[in-house]
C-alpha cells in the first residue's frame, strides 16, 4: 500500500528537465520510484519537409551542451543521403572539433556540474553545494577551472565560428580550412588542455574518489549491458566506427550502425516524455526489474570505456589500465562513470593533439560539392552522454521526408530509473528522509549526466 | 548587497546558460555581485521544499529573473507565472524566449501529428496511449514568454553572445536598461557588396562560396546573398558577434539563418525576407520551401498547422 510519494524537483545539476517520484509504503519503505523526464520538443516531426543540408543547423537545437555532436551526426546522415564523401581534411576537421567539443564538455560536467557533491559534500547545504560554493572555498582552482574551459570552448569559437549551435560542418565536408597559424594556437592550447586533463585525473583520484570508495561501490549500482563505438582495432572511437552492444557478463557483438533498427528498440514507458532504448536483439524483452533486468544496457563514458578494448592513446591507456585493475570489465558502478569521464577527458586532449599534428588536416580541399538526392543516411557517432544516433530519408530534391533520432542520454532513461529504485531502496528505511539523502538519490542520477 | 538572480529554463536545450558559463572569467566577476537564489543547472534549490514536502511550486523572490526557452507545456507556464510573480524584472534569455526559437518549428503541426510521429518511429514498440503520468501536459504550441507574462528585457540570439549577456547584466546591475543593436546583420557584416547583383535565382547551400585562400580576409569576400546563397542577415537583428560584431555564422564563411531574431521584436522574418527578395528581382520560387525563414520565430502565431505552403507546413 502506497502511503507517501516524495517528490524531487527539478532534478537539478543535470542538462535536462526531470523530476523523481518516490513511492513509501506504510511502514515508510520504498514500495516504487519513477523518474519522470518531461521534456518533448518534437524534432522528429518538425524536420520534415526542411531541405537535408539545414538539419545539422535544426537539429543541433537537441542539445546546448553537445550541440557539436547533434551537429555531425546530422552532416554524416544528409552525406549519406545524399551519396557524398567529404575530402580528407574535412573529415578530420569534423572529428578534431567533435573531439575539443569532447574535451571542453567533460570538465563542464566533472567541475561545474558534479564536483560540489564530493568537494563540499553530500549533505551540505545547498546553498554552498554547487560550483559557486566550490569557487568560494577553492578560489584558485576555480580560477583554472574556468579558465581551462574557456580555452577548451574557444577553441570551437574561434576557429569554427560558433561554438553553441555550430555551423562550420556541412554537407559533403566542413566549411573553411585550416591554416598554418590557425594548427599552431590550436596545439599550443590543447597541449595546455592535456596537461589539465592529466592534473584533474590525478586530482580525482587522490583527492575526490579516495574519500567516496564506500559510496561508489554502492550509490545506484544495478547490472545492465553496455553500448559504445569501437574503431576497427577495438580501440575506443568518438566519430566513427561500429557500434559494440555488450551483454552484462562481458560478451559483446558489434554491427555497423546502418543495422541499429535490428539491435535497438525503444520501449515507450506511461510515466516519461522519454522513450526508452533496450537490446530489442537479445531478444529478452524489456524490464527494469533491478534484479531481473530484460534488454537494459547503458551508454556514455563508463559504457565506453567498458566496450573498449583499448585506448588509442597512451596516457589514456594507461589510466585506462590502471581502472581495470581496480574495478573489472565491465565494471557496473555507477559512479564510476565519473572516473571514466577523467579517462576519456585524456583520450580527447591526447586524440585532438594527434589529429592536429596530421599533415593532412591542413589541406585546403575540406568541402565536395553535392547534389541533393532521395536517399537515407544514418548517421552514428559518439556525444558525451552516449550513442548519437540520426536517420534520415530525403525524397528527390532533397527534402526530409523521414527522420529518427536516438540521442546519447535517451539509452541511459531506462537505467537511470533503476538507480534511482537502487539508492532509494538502499538510503530510505523508516520514513527516515533528508536532504542529503535525497541528494545522495540525485547523485545516482548525476552521474550518467543527464 | 548583491542582487538576487532567479534563472530557469523553460522549452529549451541548455544552451543559453552555458552562454552564460561561456563569460569565462567574466563569470567569476559577476558571481561576486550577484547571489543566485534558484537556478536548476547550478544549483539545488527544489520548486517543492528541499524534502518535497510542499503542495505548490515555489521560487525565492528576487531582483532579476532570467528565463530561457520557450512555454510548451503547463510546468513551463507554471515556472514562468511563479517567477513573473516573484522578481522585480523578467529578461527573456535567447530566442526561444524571445520568439519561440527552433523547437517552435513545431507550431507548423497538431499535437497528435507531433506525438504520433515521435512514439511511432521505426525503432518504437507499438503503443496503445501516450506517457501522461507524471509529465506536464503539452499546451496547443510553444509559445514567446511574452505570449504568456510581461517581460522587461529581450535577450535574443541562439544562443546570445556572451558578451551581450555580460553586458545585460552589468547595465541591469548598475541601475541602467541594457541596449540592444536596434540594426541588421548586413549592417555588422564585413562581406563585400556591389549593389544590385544580376543573381535571379537562389541557390541552396550545397557548394562552398567563392573566396580567395583560406586565410583571405572576410570583406574581400563577397556578400554571400549577391553570391546567389539564400542569407537572411537583412532580416535578422545584429548583435551574434559580440563586442567585435562580425556576425559569427559568416567569419566561418556560412549564410545567416536567422537566429537573433527579427530586426523588429514584432518583424516577421519570412515576410520581410520574401519582401526583400522580390524587390531584387529574385525569384523566390526558386527557394525550396519558406518554412525554414521562420525556424527561430515561428511563436507569436507565425507557424501554424494547416497553413500549406511550397515545400509543406
Amino acid at each position: 500500500m502506497t502511503t507517501q510519494t516524495i517528490n524531487i524537483s527539478p532534478i537539478t545539476r543535470i542538462e535536462g528537465h526531470a523530476s523523481i517520484a518516490i513511492q513509501l509504503d506504510d511502514t515508510g519503505n520504498v514500495a516504487d520510484s519513477k523518474v519522470h523526464f518531461q521534456s518533448i520538443r518534437g524534432f522528429e516531426k518538425f524536420v520534415e519537409g526542411k531541405p537535408a543540408e539545414e538539419l545539422p543547423r535544426i537539429v543541433n537545437r537537441i542539445c546546448g551542451i553537445c550541440p557539436w555532436q547533434h551537429h555531425l551526426a546530422a552532416n554524416k546522415a544528409v552525406d549519406r543521403c545524399f551519396g557524398a564523401t567529404p575530402p580528407p581534411a574535412g573529415r578530420k576537421l569534423r572529428e578534431l572539433l567533435q573531439t575539443v567539443a569532447h574535451a571542453e564538455d567533460k570538465l563542464l560536467h566533472f567541475f561545474f556540474l558534479a564536483a560540489s557533491d564530493f568537494v563540499i559534500g553530500p549533505d551540505a547545504d545547498y546553498a554552498v553545494r554547487n560550483v559557486i560554493g566550490v569557487a568560494r572555498q577553492n578560489p584558485e582552482l576555480a580560477q583554472k577551472v574556468v579558465k581551462m574551459r574557456y580555452k577548451a570552448k574557444m577553441i570551437l569559437e574561434k576557429f569554427a565560428g560558433k561554438s553553441i549551435h555550430p555551423i562550420a560542418g556541412v554537407t559533403g565536408g566542413f566549411s573553411k580550412a585550416m591554416t598554418e597559424a590557425d594548427r599552431a594556437w590550436m596545439l599550443a592550447d590543447m597541449r595546455e588542455l592535456l596537461d589539465f586533463a592529466l592534473f584533474t585525473i590525478e586530482f580525482a583520484k587522490n583527492e575526490v574518489f579516495p574519500k567516496y570508495l564506500d559510496t561508489i561501490k554502492t550509490l545506484g549500482v544495478i547490472n545492465t549491458g553496455f553500448i559504445g563505438t569501437v574503431a576497427g582495432d577495438g580501440a575506443l572511437a568518438l566519430y566513427d566506427g561500429n557500434l559494440r552492444l555488450m551483454r552484462p557478463d562481458g560478451t559483446a557483438f558489434d554491427f555497423d550502425p546502418q543495422d541499429y533498427t535490428d539491435y535497438i528498440g525503444e520501449h515507450v514507458p506511461s510515466w516519461s516524455y522519454g522513450k526508452f532504448p533496450y537490446a530489442k536483439s537479445w531478444e529478452e524483452g524489456f524490464s527494469l526489474d533491478l534484479d531481473n533486468p530484460k534488454g537494459i544496457y547503458r551508454s556514455n563514458t563508463l559504457a565506453r570505456i567498458n566496450v573498449a578494448d583499448k585506448m588509442a592513446t597512451p596516457r589514456a591507456q594507461a589510466e585506462l589500465d590502471e581502472f581495470r585493475e581496480l574495478f573489472g570489465r565491465p565494471a557496473q558502478a555507477t559512479l564510476l562513470y565519473h572516473y571514466a569521464r577523467l579517462i576519456e577527458e585524456v583520450y580527447a586532449c591526447e586524440h585532438a593533439i594527434e589529429l592536429l599534428e596530421d599533415p593532412e588536416i591542413t589541406d585546403p580541399n575540406v568541402r565536395a560539392p553535392v547534389e541533393p538526392k532521395a536517399g537515407r543516411g544514418v548517421g552514428c557517432l559518439e556525444a558525451p552522454r552516449g550513442t548519437l544516433i540520426h536517420d534520415y530519408s530525403t525524397d528527390e530534391n532533397g527534402l526530409v521526408t523521414r527522420a529518427n533520432m536516438i540521442v546519447g542520454t535517451t539509452h541511459n532513461l531506462g537505467p537511470i530509473n533503476m538507480s534511482v529504485n537502487q539508492a532509494a531502496r538502499t538510503l530510505i528505511k523508516d520514513g527516515q528522509v533528508d536532504e542529503g539523502i535525497l541528494n545522495k538519490v540525485e547523485m545516482s542520477v548525476r552521474a550518467y549526466d543527464p | 548587497m548583491p542582487a538576487k538572480i532567479a534563472s530557469d529554463w523553460l522549452n529549451a536545450c541548455s544552451g543559453c546558460e552555458i552562454a552564460i558559463v561561456d563569460m569565462g572569467e567574466r563569470l567569476l566577476k559577476v558571481l561576486e555581485l550577484v547571489d543566485f537564489v534558484h537556478i536548476p543547472v547550478l544549483m539545488d534549490h527544489k520548486y517543492y521544499g528541499q524534502t518535497g514536502a510542499g503542495d505548490h511550486l515555489d521560487i525565492p523572490e528576487a531582483d532579476v529573473g532570467i528565463l530561457s526557452g520557450g512555454i510548451r507545456n503547463e510546468e513551463h507556464l507554471e515556472v514562468a507565472r511563479e517567477m513573473r510573480q516573484k522578481c522585480k524584472a523578467i529578461i527573456a534569455l535567447g530566442t526561444c524566449a524571445t520568439h519561440g526559437g527552433i523547437p517552435s518549428l513545431v507550431n507548423s503541426y497538431a499535437n497528435e501529428d507531433m506525438l504520433a510521429r515521435y512514439y511511432g518511429t521505426e525503432s518504437t514498440d507499438p503503443v496503445d496511449a501516450y506517457p501522461s503520468e507524471g509529465v506536464p501536459p503539452l499546451l496547443d504550441g510553444c509559445y514567446a514568454l511574452d505570449e504568456k507574462i510581461d517581460v522587461d528585457i529581450y535577450l535574443p540570439g541562439c544562443p546570445p553572445h556572451p558578451d551581450q549577456v555580460f553586458n545585460a547584466l552589468t547595465a541591469f546591475l548598475e541601475g541602467r536598461m541594457p541596449e540592444l543593436p536596434g540594426k541588421s546583420v548586413c549592417d555588422a557584416c564585413p562581406t563585400n557588396r556591389e549593389g544590385k547583383g544580376r543573381i535571379k535565382q537562389l541557390r541552396r547551400f550545397l557548394q562552398a562560396p567563392q573566396y580567395g585562400s583560406p586565410d583571405e580576409p572576410l570583406d574581400k569576400m563577397r556578400c554571400l546573398l549577391e553570391q546567389g546563397i539564400l542569407c537572411m542577415g537583412p532580416v535578422t537583428r545584429a548583435g551574434c558577434g559580440g563586442d567585435k560584431m562580425v556576425p559569427r555564422c559568416i567569419s566561418a564563411r556560412v549564410p545567416c539563418r536567422g537566429c537573433y531574431g527579427p530586426v523588429r521584436h514584432d518583424g516577421n522574418q519570412r515576410l520581410d525576407m520574401l519582401n526583400a527578395l522580390a524587390s531584387n528581382g529574385i525569384d523566390i520560387s526558386s527557394l525550396p520551401e519558406t518554412t525554414s525563414m521562420l525556424r527561430f520565430s515561428g511563436a507569436h502565431h507565425l507557424l501554424r498547422p494547416g497553413r500549406k505552403t511550397k515545400g509543406g507546413n
